[in-house]
């Protein structure tokens, strides 16, 4: 078999099925709603109190409105953490419906089940994984996992947020309100669907002269049969798809408006202010604590020993940080054996090693490395380190949490608003349906509010002390207690053959997470390839950072490829072009950055370039980075960039 | 006591004099366009003007305020509310992602071009420098600056 075959199991996730369910409902006011759940059986009516935008108006599983004023309002399931899908989302919506953009509105969808995602994911992800290897294939199903698990089903990560939700929801509850809203004019009018236009949000017969706008027909359309699986437009009759629109989230972004989470106000209440910290090392708590030369401080309210952390609740932030590093705190120890990077990577090289030469768990296989290997007429081996990364958003980690009467609220900047509150419920000992997670735009993430941990810190100070409470960690325990993005340890072999082509590839590397695919060099027609894992001892929890293992696997594998090439005597790009044998999408952006770039161009003294390619999410990316040296350390020069999204 | 003028308008307001800037105009004042980001001045998130100069709210104490003058980003529109040209190239420019950091991009820009009508690339770095933007808007930012000072032509994506 000449196939990459994958070693893992199945993860029995069903096929999804295509067929999304749409609901209708009509507005109390007369507007028209259309709703797409990604599952049937929804509940109708269910998220009415929780969407309604004005007096009068009832929100019927939805995800877009069309009001008496003729604005459409696209209700997002995602967050906004600077990426844009708040914007584009709302603009495919609008495509499809024909809807005037300038009279487009976007609304966050709250924190409700009917708001997952989780199934989509699988939808956007399978029209590239056909076209991609068979032996692929398998490693989806691990994402989409991954995905469902993290997210508790209502996610902004994975590249999804355009390919699943804009593709999948937006775009068909576009076409059915559109078809809706023109089997109702065409109901009034007499006249036949076929000869109705729609353009910049209203209904045109040209033959009897008629027009109308949508808020017209808003209530009648709901009345209209629902279509679930609409016709959408082919690319050539896009108006905004794949236009350079503003982004509606900008104005508010200049003028100090914007609400990030640590900006949450509610109206008519009162906030404490919290710091905390929490044990130096996962896995220890409180040992003891001495809070006596921060007790009588200004401002300080409440010395918390939480157990696991400790807290002072004060008047101020600020005043609660002050006391707070007052505090004397000892901690319990770690029975880990790992406590410094330094033995963090003695681990990794121990596994490796341990592993061998054939050992290890096989991730992806084909053709006989050991054979080819065997016979290459030049071998080369490497291996490259990646330390841990913090996130670090611009906006510190923070939460701003209620508890009272049974009831939570909770304000935070999260990517994952259903996993807090499942999380917020165990903690609290509160129905999930008694918790309101409000997410407002967030100050950066990069994966690094995928947990719930710091509003489950913040909600548990709050029920305990009765106040509303506004916590912020400081930047200096955000940074030191975060989630990072894996250190890692991957070692290569390879062989060439007299030609200088790569025929025998070997990986193995201590950290597998998601997507599987990451890690194997599947845009590479190269014959022999092994792809292994070895697993060690860790101290530090796993966590995504952008891309999740692309940017290591990513800087692994592209570097690996060009030391084959230097090997070989060859140019790093035309070595790459040779090995894209089944790749068109590829070639055409290695050679369109090769281009910009004016590779092989001459340059100053002192200078070189780098070229690399990495698919990552289905999205295609080379660059060509021109650093000078002349200086003894690099400096960069140029960055150009292709992306085949 | 503190008194200081924020944004044209004289305020006194009962606070620790220890209290840096950025927590009083945040917590007490309730303007929130203000951002903490690092507490150490290391990443400009918070910067406002004092006296015209711009500074790090979160390591100046409010005691260094008192008779001062205070601007903080809800303060750099005109009086009738329109919107500074450095905040209309933001715009034209599209330049914040995320947004979190440009609150006190625009304060620096804003002494900048105060001082400098048209500053060059090597300018607008020096002065730029403090501010840190995690989603790397700074090629915009400079653009934008340059837009604003008239040494390029808006862009303009579609409205």
């Amino acid at each position: 078999m000449n196939d990459l075959t994958s070693k893992k199991e199945r993860s029995g996730l069903s096929k999804w099925s295509r067929r999304g369910f749409i609901g209708a409902g009509v507005l109390a006011g007369g507007g028209l709603l259309i709703g797409i759940g990604v599952r049937s059986g929804n509940p109708i009516g269910a998220l009415a109190p929780k969407v309604a935008a004005g007096e009068g108006e009832q929100l019927v599983n939805s995800w877009v409105k069309i009001g008496l004023d003729n604005v459409v309002t696209a209700i997002v399931p995602h967050c906004e953490m600077g990426q844009g899908a708040h914007s584009v989302l709302a603009q495919m919506l609008a495509d499809e419906l024909d809807a005037d953009w300038s009279q487009v509105r976007v609304q966050q969808a709250p924190t409700d089940g009917s708001y997952i995602v989780t199934d989509t994911a699988r939808q956007f992800i399978a029209p590239f994984t056909m076209n991609a290897a068979d032996w692929l294939e398998p490693t989806w199903d691990g994402l989409f996992t991954q995905i469902g698990r993290l997210a508790d089903a209502m996610l902004t990560g994975g590249s999804s947020s355009i390919r699943s939700t804009g593709q999948y929801q937006m775009r068909v509850a576009g076409a059915a309100a559109r078809k809706m809203l023109v089997g109702a004019a065409a109901d009034e009018w007499g006249v036949p669907a076929g000869e109705i236009e729609t353009r910049s949000s209203t209904l045109v017969h040209t033959a009897s002269g008629r027009s109308a706008p949508y808020a017209e027909f808003a209530t009648a359309a709901a009345d209209q049969p629902m279509d679930q699986t609409p016709t959408l437009k082919t690319p050539k009759q896009y108006n905004l798809i794949g236009k350079s629109k503003a982004r509606t989230d900008i104005p508010s972004k200049v003028d100090g408006t914007a609400k990030f989470g640590i900006d949450a106000a509610p109206d008519g209440v009162a906030f404490s202010y919290a710091a905390s910290v929490r044990p130096p090392v996962p896995g220890t708590r409180v040992a003891s604590m001495d809070a006596s030369k921060a007790e009588g401080m200004g401002g300080v309210l409440q010395i918390l020993n939480m157990g696991d952390f400790v807290a002072v609740v004060a008047d101020s932030y600020w005043q609660a940080q002050q006391a707070l590093n007052r505090v004397d705190v000892t901690w319990t120890k770690s029975e880990s054996p790992i406590r410094t990077t330094a033995d963090q990577f003695a681990a990794y090289a121990k596994a490796i090693d341990e592993a061998g030469a054939d050992g290890g768990n096989e991730a992806a296989a084909k053709g006989d490395f050991a054979e080819a290997f065997a016979g290459a007429a030049t071998t080369l081996e490497a291996e490259y380190r990646v330390p841990y990364l913090a996130h670090a958003p611009m906006e510190p980690i923070n939460c701003t949490a209620m508890v009272q009467d049974g009831q939570c609220d909770v304000w935070t900047s999260t990517q994952v608003p259903l996993r807090v509150r499942t999380e917020l419920s165990g903690a609290l000992g509160i129905d999930t349906e008694k918790i309101t997670v409000h997410h407002p735009y967030l100050g950066g993430s990069f994966g690094r509010r995928l947990e719930a941990v710091y509003a489950v810190m913040t909600a548990r100070m709050a029920q305990a002390t009765g106040y509303p409470i506004k916590a912020i960690w400081s930047r200096e325990e955000d940074t030191q207690k975060a989630l990072y993005r894996p250190a890692e340890t991957s070692r290569f072999k390879a062989g060439l053959d007299e030609s200088g082509a790569l025929v025998a590839y070997d990986n193995i590397f201590t950290q597998r997470n998601d997507p599987a695919e990451a890690s194997v060099p599947g845009i590479y027609s190269i014959p022999n390839t092994r792809v292994r894992t070895a697993e060690a001892p860790l101290h530090l929890p796993f966590a995504a950072w952008r891309s999740v293992d692309h940017s290591q696997h990513g800087f692994f594998i592209e570097s690996f490829i060009d030391e084959a090439a230097h090997a070989a005597g060859a140019d790093p790009y035309e070595y790459r072009l040779a090995m894209l044998k089944d790749a068109p999408r590829q070639v055409a952006v290695l050679k369109k950055v090769a281009e910009m770039a004016e590779w092989g161009a001459p340059l100053p003294d002192g200078h070189a370039k780098g070229i690399a390619i990495v698919e990552s999410f289905g999205s295609i990316v080379a660059q060509v980075i021109e650093v000078d040296m002349s200086a003894g350390k690099p400096k960069m020069k140029n960055v150009w960039a292709v992306c085949d999204a | 006591m503190a008194k200081f003028t924020l944004n044209g308008q004289a305020v006194e307001i009962e606070a620790d004099t220890n209290m840096p800037i950025l927590w009083v105009v945040r917590e007490k004042l309730g303007l929130n366009g203000t951002k903490f980001g690092c507490g150490i001045a290391q990443c400009g998130a918070c910067t406002v003007h004092l006296d015209g100069q711009p500074v790090r709210s979160c390591s100046t104490p409010v005691s260094s305020a008192e008779g001062a003058s205070v601007t903080t980003i809800e303060g750099i529109a005109g009086p009738e509310g329109e919107l500074s040209a450095l905040q209309k190239a933001w715009i034209s420019e599209q330049v914040p992602q995320c947004g979190y950091c440009q609150s006190g991009q625009l304060m620096s820009a804003t002494a900048l071009l105060r001082d400098n009508p048209t500053p060059s690339d090597d300018d607008i770095d020096a002065a730029m420098k403090g501010n840190i933007c995690r989603c790397g808007t700074y090629t915009r930012i400079r653009r934008a600056i340059k837009v604003a000072s008239g040494q390029l032509e808006p862009t303009g994506e579609e409205a």
